[in-house]
């Protein structure tokens, strides 16, 4: 005779109720701590200097920026690997563009491409049903070759104080311009994840695409926006770059989909889709941006930090994850 | 301890969810050969009390005995190993593999070298079916089946594991009525074999016609245990939901205007495989009965007109108007509503919560300068809950967490709240309790009569569509092969001859 276990399933199934909290507290929690950890630590070593805390806003902001848009691409159900790749290509086409035609005229070469870019990943997955998996790492092959090609893998310089204040160096009073970017990226995806009726679709899609298309959301078109805006929202990313760094390379945003990615993850959206968050996403880029500074600060080299980091966000995410299914 | 004799036995079981009690102090005795009815309303336990005998859930209090003998609670493998074997109100099978796979997932015929062998597993599938006296290819994949081959596909899976006692939650929600007549062969076979058998329906003739024992829950309390014969059906009903009832699932003569343009006309519709060629006229405040056997397409039909696959030749005309409908955020702003057959799949986002999923097909009108306004969104699900009578603790309830019904009801919900003129219902009272049904097939008449609505209602449950169609229509071969006023069918022995076609 066993006395009543009270470890069943059943308590699993229980605790389903919370998920959503859960996962979100996780990374607000993680950010607490690592940030309490750093504080007491690298007092010494100016952590908690105003100048340094700004800097690690400014160097997130472009992964927080694009972060954002990721979510609704991950909440639809879908993914996008080109992100990176594509900031690089926008970053040199909008030097490009500059050099020849003026500021305008490259910030709206810079979206464009973003946007086509966005339209195009975003009609071969919904029209021709491939998965975005294998599209967007397509793309991100194209996109990259296509930058190198065009540039000839050398730095095409902006010379031009307006865009590189806007979009990088400069500052507006006290604030760092890309402070600011970030801020407005926070405010308008959470708007418009939670507050407009395409927030609810997008959701509604990744949670279950047959329901919501039977209950009247066009599913497809909701994915193709979600693609077209994340790549138009990769390719402000690149123009960050572009302005803190005074040019245009197709090396500006290497790799960066990874960090993107993570930073989505560690907020709190799911991998397969229909829950998603934005404040968590911005969260999770600025943990990510807080390790990345704290382990510099620490003296590691840089293949410690790499070590480090990964097992860092592993963990977060496996404590994301064993509250969610426990 | 437990009953003696008795195969399984519950004894003081009660259980919370968050704070909720949702069961209480229940005592339960499952007797070798012997069919034990559970009935209740929505939401009354009956799910629960059975996921806690197949191990699924730990109750906080209470034992389960078999064989007279204390088990460990909360655990499945325990449960199965005993012999249990359950048919989850919730489809438990994997989509991708085949029919046969599923059946025997984890317990696959071995063939050379340990290597699984998918024609033996095949075979034994078919011989299975073929008991049944049904016919679905073991091949296919469980993806395309229908939601009546689906739970056919789960009764052979529990008939393949020699269960010694047999869990039935509601297994003929979406069976016609030849396959639910199949199914008490069946349960009558297993009853011979020594097969103890719980069985949960809402439908009264069912547990009157397979029942040797009733238990009847309420708000997760046994009000009511004793031979089936001893309750009349009045009485059983007013124990379920709490108060006297009437049942008026009696037909009202009446007369439907059909002379001028009528609100929905299909002509020629070909779609899919099943339709090929469907010409109908619904008028204004009129409800059809759409009725064929399984697989004639009436769900096909319905899902064509919404959009979900768009008609390849054929018209739709809406008050004389031809429209176009690709997909069903056109339909919807025609005027049309689908609810659909299966709800889990094709009718919510089972993770989202009650209100999310209510407000859904609402979200582009409950809008102010672009934004949701939820404030009238939580007003308007509150009205819905109260006025469906949907069990929840909140309105941020996910709906996975809701019981089998109130889910039927939320869809039914969210689409009412739509508005529709044309309202097209697949199976509807799938899972609904005796309460909510009437509830339902009020609606449906006021929606026609004093709304003036059209309403294409197709349900396997022939009493109900009996009760408020004005006229049958009989689709065989993807055609309407007969239109049949109601006043001339006389019986549901009648309708049922002419849905077999003699
Ligand atoms: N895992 C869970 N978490 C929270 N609440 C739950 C959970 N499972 C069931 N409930 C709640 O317990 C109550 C009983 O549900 P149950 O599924 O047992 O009802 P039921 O009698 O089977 O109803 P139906 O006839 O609609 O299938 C419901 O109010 C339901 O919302
Ligand atoms: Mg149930």
């Amino acid at each position: 005779m066993s006395k009543p276990s009270v470890t069943g399933t059943g308590e699993a199934r229980h605790r389903d109720a919370e998920r959503f909290e859960w996962r979100q507290y996780v990374v607000y929690g993680g950010f607490v701590l690592v940030f309490l950890v750093f504080s007491a630590a690298l007092f010494q070593s100016g952590f908690l200097t105003a100048n340094n805390l700004l800097n690690i806003v400014r160097q997130t902001s472009t992964i927080t920026v694009v972060a954002v848009a990721m979510t609704f691409v991950i909440a639809s159900g879908e993914i996008d690997l080109s992100v990176g790749a594509l900031a690089g290509l926008a970053s040199v086409t909008t030097a490009m563009a500059i050099a020849q035609f003026g500021v305008l005229a490259g910030i709206a070469a810079g979206l464009l491409t973003g946007l086509v870019v966005g339209l195009a990943n975003g009609i071969l997955v919904t029209r021709a049903g491939i998965p975005s998996f294998l599209v967007t790492l397509g793309m991100m092959g194209i996109t990259t070759g296509v930058a190198m090609w065009i540039t000839g893998t050398a730095p095409v310089p902006i010379e031009r104080e307006s865009f590189n204040n806007v979009f990088g160096s400069g500052n507006l009073g006290p604030i760092p311009s890309l402070f600011l970017w970030t801020l407005l990226s926070l405010a308008v995806g959470h708007v418009a994840l939670r507050k407009i009726p395409y927030g609810r679709k997008i959701l509604a899609t990744g949670g279950n695409p047959i329901a919501a298309s039977f209950t009247g959301v066009d599913t497809a078109r909701t994915k193709l926006l979600a693609l077209a805006i994340c790549g138009v929202v990769a390719a402000l990313g690149g123009m960050l770059y572009a302005g803190r760094l005074h040019s245009g390379r197709f090396q500006w945003g290497q790799g960066d989909e990874l960090s993107v990615i993570a930073a989505v993850i560690l907020g709190g959206t799911s991998l397969s889709g229909g829950v998603g968050s934005v404040v968590g996403a911005v969260v999770g880029s600025l943990l990510i941006g807080l390790i990345n500074n704290g382990l510099l600060l620490m003296g590691l080299e840089y293949s410690q930090q790499l070590i480090v980091r990964g097992a860092i966000i592993i963990l977060a995410v496996a404590l994301a994850r064993r509250n969610a299914s426990a | 301890m437990g009953a003696l004799g008795s195969t399984v036995s519950l004894r003081g079981i009660g259980k919370s969810f968050n704070g909720v009690r949702v069961l209480e102090g229940i005592d339960l005795d499952l007797f070798p050969g012997e069919v034990h009815a559970l009935v209740g309303g929505n939401g009354a336990g009956k799910t629960t009390l059975m996921k806690i005998l197949e191990g699924v859930y730990a109750p906080d209090e209470g034992g389960v005995f078999f064989d007279g003998e204390r088990v460990a609670l909360g655990s499945a493998s325990q449960a199965r190993a005993r012999g249990m074997a359950m048919i989850f109100q919730e489809f438990s099978l994997v989509p991708t593999l085949t029919v046969a796979q599923n059946i025997f997932l984890t317990r696959e015929a071995r063939g050379r070298f340990g290597l699984l062998d998918d024609r033996a597993c095949e075979r034994r599938a078919e011989a299975l079916f073929r008991e049944l006296g049904v016919d679905i290819d073991p091949r296919r994949p469980v993806g395309s089946l229908s939601a009546g081959e689906k739970q056919l596909t789960e009764v052979a899976k529990a008939l393949s594991q020699n269960a010694r006692a047999l869990i039935m939650d509601e297994p003929t929600a979406s069976l016609t009525k030849s396959e639910t007549e199949a199914l008490f062969t069946i349960v009558a076979q297993l009853k011979e074999r020594g097969i103890a058998i719980v069985y949960i329906s809402h439908r009264m003739e069912e547990i009157f016609a397979v029942s040797d024992r009733v238990t009847v829950l309420r708000d997760g309390r046994v009000v009511a245990s004793g031979e089936a014969g001893s309750l009349s059906m009045e009485e059983m009903i007013e124990l379920i939901v709490g108060r006297r009832m009437e049942h008026s699932f009696q037909w009202q003569p009446r007369s439907v205007e059909r002379s001028g343009v009528p609100l929905l006309e299909i002509s020629g519709a070909v779609a899919g495989e099943r339709v090929k060629g469907v010409s109908l006229k619904v008028h204004r405040g009129e409800v059809i009965g759409l009725v064929g056997l399984m697989g004639s397409g009436r769900s096909e039909l319905l899902q064509a007109i919404f959009g979900v696959r768009p008609l390849t030749a054929g018209a739709i005309r809406i008050g004389g108007v031809p429209v176009k409908i690709r997909r069903p955020s056109d339909a919807i702003r025609a005027g049309i509503a689908l609810i659909p057959e299966d709800r889990r799949v094709q009718g919510l986002v089972m993770g989202h919560s009650l209100r999310d999923n209510f407000l859904l097909p609402l979200l582009d009108r409950f809008t102010r300068y672009g934004f949701i306004d939820d404030r009238l969104g939580r007003r308007k699900a509150q009205e819905a809950v109260r006025t469906m009578d949907i069990r929840t603790d909140s309105l941020a309830k996910i709906v996975r967490l809701l019981s089998g019904g109130n889910q039927q009801k939320v869809v039914i919900a969210k689409w009412l709240a739509a508005g529709p003129d044309i309202l097209l219902m697949d199976e509807p009272t799938a899972g609904v309790d005796i309460g909510a049904k009437t509830e339902i097939i009020a609606v449906i008449r006021k929606l026609s009569r004093d709304e003036g609505k059209a309403i294409l209602l197709v349900s396997s449950e022939l009493p109900e569509l009996l009760a408020v169609s004005d006229r049958v229509a009989l689709l065989r071969g993807g055609r309407i092969e007969r239109e049949v006023d109601r006043s001339a069918i006389e019986s549901e022995a009648m309708l049922h001859r002419l849905i077999q076609g003699n």
